[in-house]
């Protein structure tokens, strides 16, 4: 086994082109696990944490740029108004060693469906950053998840960045599992009001092969809430959102959890998720965001 | 390969690392530091926790090759002597928790150690006062202890934190 250490991007993406099989690793929560339990034996280790500008972050035109390296630690600390959903699932992350360490990079990467940062990429309609030594394309995380840990990331691509759209509204997360840290969701859900566009995002996680949205929940919601007026909605609509969310689940029995428990759980946190939301709304924030 | 890191403020080398090792094992099997313990090897426990680069971490899922040029402080260090022939004093989060009682086994204390350091001192050794229990709590949500229940161990990082808290104000002019 090798392992790679460039110094820069340019040889980050010249070393992962040499060596396709090498796995990237970053702040190892996933990939050191898979080594320490001869679960996997790559060919090579790529070790990104030397390339500075993976770790940085800052706005980019009409959106903000996440660096694929930028710890959750930092997420929580510094993007809680660019990105409250992804900073609020960041918070759910393990613990403050795995925060300090993990990325959302290494979660796309890995791309396992109960991984925090997903709902709220879907949700939120983020953009992933994908560069080679051909160049650099751009992949919605609508399309970014093909199936259990299989993404749209090329071989010789690396994950450079996710790109998140302006904020123009509420954003809740939701996660259960067994205690409030240490844990690998159960379920976990994410809706997004984006008042610029007048539509809601929705995102599921730990329920299905892949991070999945909630389609017919988002085009009713869209159609349902009282963008200009931001009047409350009704309890049926909202429970009717609930049980949207949870039939767009394809959740198994596991031994975290049931299939049914799952979509029980789904359809509660959507219910929460949006009550949250929209009182964020009616309170302004949209205006203000 | 050879992987060379600071450690407590003391430069080492490691010879015939082998590239997917882990921080852990190079100091507790190369470089004869085993006061970071070997657990679950997977991040649940915590026992492996050391500061790296100035932030606490769990050393079995760093890479050893990671390291190379970094600073690694481990709870070895966290006495504020370990020459030889020094009378060593315990660092004040040490010493609260054998005070209080918050040791049983003893396996999951270095990395509570390590953990509870590092609150303390960016709480109340940064002029921020003492954590309340919540804070403390979830800065120590990664660790597990199954002797103890907790509650001594939280006595003792809240009464490390007062001690802090109140040096500083001392030397605050």
């Amino acid at each position: 086994m090798e392992f790679l250490s460039p110094a820069t991007w340019e040889e980050a993406l010249a070393a992962k082109s040499a060596h396709p099989d090498a796995v990237p690793i970053m702040g190892g929560t996933d990939v050191m696990v898979e080594l320490n339990f001869d679960q996997h034996r790559p060919s090579a280790l790529l070790d990104l944490t030397r390339v500075a500008e993976l770790a940085e972050w800052g706005p980019d035109g009409s959106r903000v740029r996440l660096g694929a390296g930028v710890s959750y630690t930092t997420i929580i600390q510094r993007l809680g108004k660019h990105a409250p959903a992804l900073a609020q699932a960041a918070r759910t992350v393990a613990s403050p060693q795995i925060r300090n360490r993990g990325t959302v990079g290494g979660n796309l990467g890995g791309a396992s469906p109960a991984g925090d940062s997903h709902p709220p990429l879907l949700a939120a309609d983020a953009v992933i950053e994908l560069a080679s030594v051909h160049g650099v394309r751009h992949v919605a995380a609508r399309e970014f998840y093909l199936g259990p840990r299989r993404t749209a990331r090329r071989d010789d691509e690396l994950i450079a960045a996710v790109l998140l759209p302006e904020r123009a509204g509420p954003q809740h997360f939701c996660k259960i599992g067994t205690r409030n840290a240490m844990v690998i969701a159960v379920a976990s859900f994410c809706v997004t009001l984006d008042a610029a566009t007048r539509t809601a995002g929705t995102g599921i996680g730990s329920a299905g092969p892949t991070p999945l949205r909630a389609v017919a929940a988002e085009e009713f919601l869209t159609a349902e809430f009282d963008w200009q007026g931001a009047g409350p909605l009704s309890e049926a609509a909202v429970r009717h959102f609930g049980e949207l969310v949870a039939s767009a689940a394809r959740p198994i029995d596991d031994v975290r959890g049931s299939a049914d428990y799952r979509k029980h759980a789904l359809s509660v946190m959507a219910r929460r998720a949006l009550s949250w939301s929209v009182t964020d709304y009616r309170k302004g924030e949209a205006q203000c965001a | 390969m050879r992987v060379t890191f600071t450690v407590n403020g003391e430069r080492m080398t490691a010879d015939d690392v082998w590239p997917g090792e882990s921080l852990l094992y190079v100091l507790r099997e190369r470089l004869g530091l085993p006061g970071s313990k070997n657990a679950c090897e997977q991040g649940e426990c915590g026992s492996c926790t050391v500061y790296l680069d100035g932030v606490t971490v769990c050393s079995c899922m760093v890479a050893a090759g990671q390291c190379e040029g970094r600073e690694v402080g481990t709870v070895e260090g966290l006495a504020d002597d370990h020459s030889e022939g020094s009378e060593r004093r315990l660092c004040a989060v040490q010493e609260a928790f054998a005070e209080a009682g918050a040791v049983q086994c003893g396996f999951c204390t270095p990395g509570l150690l390590v953990q509870a350091d590092d609150l303390i001192s960016r709480t109340a050794g940064a002029g921020r006062g003492v954590p309340e229990d919540p804070e403390i709590r979830e800065a120590l949500a990664g660790n597990l202890c199954r002797c103890t229940g907790y509650e001594k161990i939280i006595d003792a990082v809240r009464t490390a934190a007062r001690r802090e808290h109140e040096q500083v104000g001392q030397e605050a002019p």
